[in-house]
């Protein structure tokens, strides 16, 4: 159950998050969640769009430099301490996480975590184990 | 005897008997040019008289000849023979002023000719061989220099010239050619093309050597060659004004260039002060023409920076080795009092796998301390999704950058197709400190 996500370089300038954007935009893909990384020269954005071929194929055509990774998402009740169940089961099988970013679904009263993993099977395996509810990339998409 | 090597008397010759027979060249040559106007007037200016030259260590007291010399004497002015005696002209491309035109005599062809015969010999090819050239027919003289080489070897030379790539590939295939003539960066075009035709370049061809010359090139990108189209790649020198290409050649040891001492005296100055450096020492190579009839050049200053090995090559030539030459003297840049070249930092880049030498050297001044920054394009060979992994990979590269050119560069990942592209040579250089 592994979502598809695109990571693109982008140069710290102006105009270029807007740059993705208007490509993405424009070509009728919509971001269904984001998450930018930033040092002092350089982000990496991260997003989960409905389209992820058309999403990548139309950013490296504008000159960027994409890459497609996986990662899971995890859905908890939207309340106290949703959160924290997740990392503690996660923390308990020693599992490492890369990166993470969450949103809100808009009517399930549910969080969506995105986790990336370095060992994302093993991930996998203790979530389901532990009866931990995994969206796949259609529900995820169609949010 | 060696069949590798063409011209065995000659490029074999013990030293004390090939700087006898250099001195001896060198004086007749003097003579020579000294009816030429313009070392008429730099002989009396410097007050020295091709008589004043006993030994090759006099030569030191000889002036210099620069591509400026070249260009106030436009077209004609630096040749040493009349017009009926020049049988071809070729020149440089004048990118950066008026072209240096130069000229051959009808021996001053045979002779160059067996120069190229010389390094190509060297290089493993072969009278059954057939020689594919790609560089392009005119008056630049690398497509004429090795035709006429190859030919004397007694090879069947294709005279393609440059441009269409496709149309190359499609001779280079039918035609079976075992040799391949061409920029260093051509020949990587070349193993793109055909692996965007669904090829395998290393097997689809009938190449085994390439000679590439015309640009200068590292070892990283030596490597690249010689593994994505399966030859051997082999690396040769020469500047229009000199001869052409043919005034050094790689053997297949690949420990350097051998210069062609009894044509040409090479000698390392300091590209500051001009003073000749001790043997072994890195800096700007000049070279003196010593057989040439038409446009025999005294000292000529090449710019280009090197080193000269005179320990003895396994090949058994006792001809000098320079080295690929690391950049320009007009290219050279000093950050914190260290000589840096841009090949050097291409170098390093090449070492790491899937990194693409489209890279910018940013040269800064805060305060009173220079900064360099290189910028190198980012590609998805080395963007890794992760940030942990990505400044690994910057800090790697800045550890890389510091051990091979001794100073701290801040390395800065940019965007592909941020930096402009160029044909043919490229400017890699932004140097914002004030001069």
């Amino acid at each position: 159950m592994k979502v598809e996500q695109i990571s693109i370089f982008i140069e710290n300038k102006s105009g270029r998050l807007a740059e993705v954007a208007r490509v993405l935009g424009e070509k009728g893909v919509n971001i269904r969640a984001l998450s930018l990384a930033d040092t002092s020269d350089f982000g990496i954005l991260r997003l989960l769009v409905d389209n992820t071929d058309i999403a990548q194929t139309t950013l490296k055509e504008n000159g960027f430099t994409v890459n497609k990774t996986e990662v899971v998402a995890v859905e908890v009740p939207d309340e106290p301490g949703g959160l924290c169940n997740i990392l503690q089961v996660l923390d308990d099988a020693q599992v490492n996480v890369e990166y993470m970013y969450a949103f809100v679904e808009r009517n399930a009263g549910n969080a969506v975590i995105i986790f990336r993993f370095d060992d994302v099977d093993n991930a996998i395996a203790v979530l389901n184990e532990k009866g931990v509810s995994i969206l796949s990339g259609e529900k995820l998409y169609s949010l | 005897m060696n069949h590798n090597i063409w011209d065995p008397l000659h490029e074999c010759l013990e030293r004390k008997d090939l700087e006898r027979l250099q001195l001896e060249r060198l004086r007749s040559t003097l003579e020579r040019v000294a009816k030429v106007p313009c070392y008429k007037d730099k002989f009396s200016e410097s007050g020295i008289s091709p008589g004043d030259i006993h030994s090759l260590d006099d030569m030191a007291k000889l002036p210099f000849t620069t591509k400026e010399d070249l260009r106030q004497n436009y077209p004609y002015g630096m040749f040493a023979v009349p017009m009926r005696d020049v049988v071809r002209i070729h020149s440089s491309s004048g990118t950066t002023g008026k072209p240096t035109v130069v000229g051959y005599s009808r021996k001053d062809l045979d002779d160059w000719s067996g120069l190229v015969a010389r390094f190509m010999t060297a290089a493993g090819v072969l009278p059954d061989d057939i020689v594919h050239i790609a560089f392009g027919y005119g008056l630049f003289t690398g497509a004429f220099g090795l035709h006429y080489g190859a030919e004397l070897i007694g090879s069947a030379v294709i005279p393609m010239s440059g441009g269409n790539t496709e149309r190359q590939i499609m001779i280079l295939k039918d035609y079976e050619a075992t040799a391949l003539v061409c920029t260093p960066s051509y020949a990587l075009t070349l193993a793109d093309r055909i692996e965007k035709m669904g090829h395998d370049p290393r097997t689809y061809l009938s190449l085994k050597v390439g000679l590439f010359g015309g640009e200068p090139w590292s070892e990283g990108l030596r490597r690249e060659i010689e593994e994505r189209l399966n030859i051997v790649a082999t690396d040769n020198y020469g500047l229009s004004e000199i001869v052409g290409p043919g005034v050094a050649g790689e053997c297949l040891c690949k420990k350097g260039m051998h210069i062609f001492e009894d044509h040409f005296i090479p000698e390392i100055i300091d590209p500051e002060t001009g003073k000749v450096l001790p043997h072994g020492e890195k800096g700007e190579l000049v070279l003196t023409n010593i057989v040439q009839e038409a446009i025999p050049l005294i000292r000529y200053r090449t710019r280009d920076i090197t080193r000269l090995h005179y320990d003895k090559c396994d090949c058994g030539r006792t001809m000098v080795r320079m080295e690929k030459t690391m950049g320009r003297s007009d290219d050279m840049l000093i950050i914190k009092g260290v000589n840096v070249f841009p090949t050097q930092i291409e170098e390093v880049l090449f070492q790491v796998e899937g990194c693409e030498p489209h890279y910018q050297l940013i040269v800064e001044r805060e305060g009173t301390l220079d900064t360099l920054e290189v910028q190198v394009e980012v590609n998805e060979n080395i963007f890794f999704d992760e940030m942990r992994k990505q400044r690994a990979f910057v800090e790697m590269l800045e550890k890389r950058l510091a051990t091979n050119i001794g100073l701290h560069a801040k390395i800065k990942l940019v965007e592909p197709s941020a930096m402009p592209r160029h044909e043919g040579k490229a400017n890699r250089i932004i140097d914002k400190r004030n001069k």
